[in-house]
């Protein structure tokens, strides 16, 4: 069976290298001034250019047995964006007198499309006091709960996007057939676990944590719609957040057998004064026996958030 | 009261993962009822068959890359306890009137609809039947008095005497519950998992609970995934035959690895984390645990494990729980438990506001009995 799953597999990655080339040739042919590309294409400068830049060759990806692409594996992203999506310097963490370099942030470039967030003007504020709090906590009152502190410090679900530029590993979950209309995608971080209902017209029933999602085919893309969150998580460190309105469309699109390319558009009335972009790769682990772990942090935040009602010797 | 309400209607199964003593009065029990029997292992064999005819008709579930099909949403509530009760459902598999008697037993038992037994237990049972699952109040299909199906008694087999060190390690928990039971925890370290929602029902061997039973399956080549509601925690296997993770790496639900046997997924579970909480009394570092997955028809799966540890247990013990495909129309909802996890911080406020008024509170090891 499984060498018939092999046999299949690698015909289909066969064809997949032969349609890809011919994509070349043709690209070649019709626009004199594109760079040149030749079938070995890592092997000529000028294609090298173009992955610097960013840019992949064409690629034709593998397929499941009911024709769309292969998603499944373990993938992460590289950028620093849960840092900060926008641009940013390198920075201490919290508490550096105590912590040093462990929990300084890395440097990075905007994964944001044009660089900048549109914010409304009146919502740029919180963003600011998100930033200031973001490492206190206060869990006295269940009615200020949610007030202070970055969701990812206290061990909460990240929710969408941000679950997917956490520095942490994910697995995706991609079935074939009528048995099974549902993706799964469980991430490393915090155990959180997404569903994906392929081609529902359901709308959310409650608001939750990591959203509503709802998957189609746009080609050889995945696209999820998500919709129905909570307001309380963040999109990264640097506090930038979102209301209720939250409304997500990611698209998942195989570049090459160890890259998916991510793009999300987010959508957020309240909040921003028009749509935005986010894209940045994933790339596949490739370690051998690679599986997911625990950073199961649950234990890593009760002193934080408890540790003041807990009994102490008497001095 | 407890011990006669346990010698009549057994544990039922669903408080063990989430209740805070089933497991331990359920072993003190156990010795104290054990102590003059043999407590001789022997050859793990279960005692009902299980439905090895049935392969046949489930060889029609296949994924299109040709495993077996186990994909679906599916829910093991029963209100089947694990434990064989005496009286009533004193034999292994019960006839269709009997059923119906232990049945209706096991639901006016459970239920949290009650208003007797006195104001502290009513108080108990403040998350009524609104908040509950109502398939936990049905008996398995196969009108079995226990899910423990090896050993023939239906009952876990005697245990062995415990090492000083993990006695000691027994009293501290034990200590502690009393503690949190009184409304007094000293520490955050006083909570049981669940309370902590590190693991509730997610981790293996999963057990029917009061409410949260369901189990998402998807499958990939190569991959078997279960995702419980409980808490989130997909659990993904690889079927490929690589060596389990090193022996330094420890997690809270386990390291699984799967190979179908015909048409039985049969999965291997090692590297649980020492302060991993099994059946509140096996030593992770023994413990061995082996699950079956069988798909028996459209919509019933066989789920059926064997546990065993030398440190615990004086021979393997098994357990089947039917699980039982839900409805399309139903689905499973996000279980958030730590991000709004009131419970920690209003038991340690509480206590600390206790002390503080100077109420002297005694440690209580029992609860009255509410499921």
């Amino acid at each position: 069976m499984r060498n018939r799953l092999l046999t299949i597999t690698s015909a289909c990655v066969t064809m997949g290298i032969a349609f890809a080339a011919l994509a070349l040739v043709l690209a070649a042919g019709q626009q004199a001034a594109a760079p040149q590309q030749t079938a070995s294409q890592f092997g000529e400068s000028s294609s090298l250019h173009a992955l610097d830049a960013g840019q992949f060759p064409p690629y034709k990806p593998a397929r499941m047995p009911d024709g769309h692409p292969d998603l499944n594996g373990y993938w992460q992203a590289l950028v620093s964006a849960d840092w900060d999506l926008q641009d940013h310097e390198a920075q201490p963490g919290p508490k550096p007198e105590i912590n040093g370099v462990y929990g300084a942030g890395p440097a990075g470039q905007s994964i944001v499309e044009g660089g900048e967030i549109p914010y409304r003007p009146d919502a740029l504020a919180k963003k600011k006091t998100n930033f200031e709090t973001g490492a206190m906590v206060d869990v006295s009152s269940d009615k200020t709960w949610h007030n202070l502190g970055d969701p990812e410090l206290k061990c909460y679900m990240p929710g969408v996007p941000r679950v997917n530029y956490l520095p942490y590993p994910f697995r995706i979950v991609q079935s074939a057939g009528p048995s099974s209309p549902y993706m799964l995608i469980s991430y490393e971080f915090a155990s959180a676990t997404r569903i994906i209902r392929m081609n529902s017209k359901a709308e959310a029933p409650i608001p939750s944590w990591m959203g509503w999602s709802r998957g189609r085919w746009d080609g050889d893309t995945l696209v999820v719609d998500v919709t129905g969150f909570r307001e309380e998580t963040w999109f990264d460190r640097a506090g930038d957040y979102h209301s209720d309105q939250l409304h997500v469309v990611e698209r998942y699109t195989p570049v090459s057998p160890f890259h998916l390319m991510y793009e999300a558009t987010i959508e957020d009335p309240k909040v921003f004064t028009r749509p935005w972009k986010i894209r940045f790769p994933l790339y596949r682990r490739m370690e051998q026996n690679f599986q997911l772990l625990e950073f199961k942090c649950e234990p890593f935040t009760e002193e934080m958030l408890y540790g003041r009602f807990v009994k102490r010797p008497n001095p | 009261m407890i011990h006669r309400s346990l010698a009549t209607l057994g544990i039922p199964a669903m408080v063990i993962a989430v209740g805070s003593m089933s497991m331990l009065m359920s072993q003190a029990s156990q010795r104290a009822r054990n102590a003059a029997t043999d407590p001789q292992t022997k050859a793990a064999t279960p005692s009902v068959p299980p439905p090895g005819a049935a392969a046949a008709k489930t060889s029609g579930f296949r994924t299109p890359w040709g495993d077996p099909d186990l994909q679906g949403v599916w829910n093991d509530a029963t209100s089947t306890p694990l434990q064989r009760p005496t009286g009533v459902a004193s034999k292994d598999v019960l006839n269709d009137a009997e059923a119906e008697e232990f049945q209706d037993q096991l639901a006016g038992h459970l239920s949290r609809d009650r208003r007797d037994g006195g104001s502290e237990v009513d108080a108990n049972r403040a998350y009524n039947e609104h908040w509950m699952d109502a398939r936990r109040l049905k008996i398995t299909g196969d009108h079995r008095t226990s899910l423990i199906v090896d050993p023939e008694d239906g009952k876990i087999p005697p245990l062995v005497p415990l090492s000083a060190e993990r006695q000691k390690q027994s009293d501290e928990r034990a200590a502690a519950l009393a503690r949190f039971n009184a409304g007094m925890p000293n520490t955050y370290f006083d909570f049981e998992l669940p309370i902590r929602c590190i693991t509730r029902t997610d981790m293996p061997p999963y057990m029917p609970t009061i409410y949260n039973n369901d189990f998402q399956i998807v499958q990939s080549p190569g991959y078997v995934v279960i995702a419980p509601e409980m808490i989130h925690s997909a659990r993904i296997i690889p079927l490929d035959g690589r060596p389990h993770v090193g022996k330094n790496l420890h997690l809270w639900l386990g390291d699984s690895r799967g190979h179908w046997d015909g048409n039985t997924l049969v999965l291997e579970t090692t590297n649980f984390r020492p302060d991993s909480d099994i059946f509140r009394a096996a030593d992770p570092a023994t413990f061995r645990l082996t699950e079956r997955l069988t798909r028996m028809d459209a919509r019933t799966i066989n789920y059926e494990y064997t546990v065993e540890d030398p440190h615990t247990w004086t021979r393997p013990w098994t357990v089947r729980i039917p699980w039982t495909r839900i409805d399309p129309a139903e689905q499973m909802y996000e279980y958030a438990c730590h991000e709004d996890n009131y419970d920690e911080s209003h038991f340690l406020m509480g206590a600390r506001e206790r002390e503080r008024r100077g109420e002297v509170v005694q440690p209580i090891p029992h609860l009255p009995s509410v499921q």
